[in-house]
């Protein structure tokens, strides 16, 4: 149980995708204008990141067991461009008003970082044993950790985005040197919102050997 | 022909600046610049790539049909990408080290996937490949300036080298990369902005001149 709390925390909050590990900036600067976006973005990049490390995961250990782990990038882009199409026509089939939500988003994700970004570490603690984020050196390796922590990650950069969003709602009434609008200001403002996140990598869940 | 040339190395490099001015492929821009060295490396490999993958595209544009043309650059990119890996991880084992996951997220990298659709899958191989070596020189320069901007302020060296005994810890994390980042273009922009209105008020004075001097004539 404290090894899942540790992940969860450790993905979420003190290893957080966006302020932290700057994985997946493109989207959360772009769709992060409005709140209901943001949430149908962060909806859509949870559920792709969650049901990529479900087909990765495997697929890496059948890269490593054959020795030609040198493809994973390929592979990878591959599953994910793969999956992101099948998703976006599941979810049409199934449920036409969460498309009109996020399925607008759906095809952007291929090219998100934050998702290929999942992918590799995953795999790269299956390879080295250890995780990059030191937070969660204690916990052990496997495909349940994998997939939780990219459902944490993903909630985590949902976290950001709608944080992000309802800064920003704010920022547009506010009059600023031409210079500073747009980008530079939305940049500043998620710095000080990092800074706030900083405070996370204090809490030390301490796992035991 | 060659004013073409230099029009578009000045395009990549300055006016559609990749980084300041577009806000393009932000995540390598915001995790690689706690050191310039660093901020060279990513810098240079995303160059490679991107004049390669340019190169590759611009010669294959009859060939790949077009209802496919994502995949197929991606493909084109994802492979060069694992080329530059295997380079880097045997001869340049330091920068292999510190891009850490960021070198297989170049794939991903909104530039290089932005120029291959926008330019690479138009135009002629030489075109292409000036376009991607500005754009990735544009890059470069931008990486670097960030780079030495929080090397210099969270550590007091450039490079590497120690130039001063101080160092604030807070450039060297995260946050110091949104705020330096977002500091940059915002100066860029204002500097960008007032060279433009410049050169357009004295053209507007040439221009009026030689009415004038029409008229009086």
């Amino acid at each position: 149980m404290i090894m899942v709390l540790a992940v969860v925390i450790s993905a979420a909050l003190s290893n957080n995708f966006v302020f932290a590990q700057t994985y997946g900036i493109c989207p959360f600067l772009g769709v992060s204008k409005k709140t209901s976006s943001a949430v149908g973005m962060g909806a859509a990049v949870t559920v792709v990141m969650v049901v990529a490390t479900m087909i990765t995961y495997p697929i890496y250990m059948l890269l490593v067991a054959l020795d030609i782990q040198f493809l994973e990038i390929l592979v990878f882009i591959f599953v994910i461009a793969a999956l992101v199409q099948m998703i976006e026509k599941v979810i049409k089939k199934i449920s036409p008003p969460l498309y009109n939500a996020m399925g607008i988003y759906l095809p952007l994700i291929t090219t998100n970082c934050a998702v290929l970004a999942v992918c590799e570490i995953t795999s790269n603690a299956l390879v080295s044993g250890a995780w990059e984020p030191a937070i969660i050196a204690g916990v052990e390796m496997n495909f349940g950790f994998s997939v939780l922590y990219a459902l944490a990650a993903g909630l985590g950069f949902t976290l950001a985005m709608v944080i992000m969003s309802g800064m920003r709602e704010k920022i547009n009434h506010l009059s600023l040197p031409k210079a500073l609008q747009g980008f530079p200001i939305t940049m500043v403002t998620a710095a000080f919102i990092a800074m706030a996140f900083y405070v996370f990598t204090m809490v030390n869940v301490n796992v035991g050997g | 022909m060659k004013n073409k040339y230099g029009k578009m190395a000045l395009d990549g490099l300055i006016f559609n600046n990749p980084t300041f001015v577009l806000v393009l492929g932000t995540c390598p821009t915001l995790a690689m610049t706690s050191n310039a060295t660093d901020a060279f490396g990513m810098g240079v490999s995303v160059l490679v790539v991107l004049t390669l993958s340019n190169i590759i595209i611009s010669a294959l544009r009859r060939v790949i049909p077009n209802a496919v043309r994502i995949p197929a650059f991606i493909v084109v990119i994802a492979t060069l990408v694992t080329l530059l890996r295997l380079f880097l991880n045997k001869f340049i084992p330091d920068l292999y080290a510190s891009m850490g996951t960021f070198l297989p997220l170049i794939v991903v990298n909104c530039i290089i996937l932005g120029r291959a659709e926008a330019f690479a899958s138009k135009n002629g191989v030489l075109a292409s490949a000036v376009d991607g070596v500005s754009n990735g020189a544009g890059f470069t320069v931008s990486l670097v300036i960030m780079g030495i901007i929080r090397e210099f302020l969270g550590s007091g060296s450039i490079f590497g080298l120690k130039i001063m005994d101080f160092g604030i810890q807070f450039f060297a994390m995260p946050m110091g990369a949104f705020v330096v980042y977002g500091l940059c273009i915002a100066v860029f922009v204002y500097v960008l902005d007032t060279v433009q209105r410049a050169r357009r008020i004295k053209r507007t004075r040439l221009l009026r001149g030689e009415e004038l001097a029409k008229e009086e004539a």
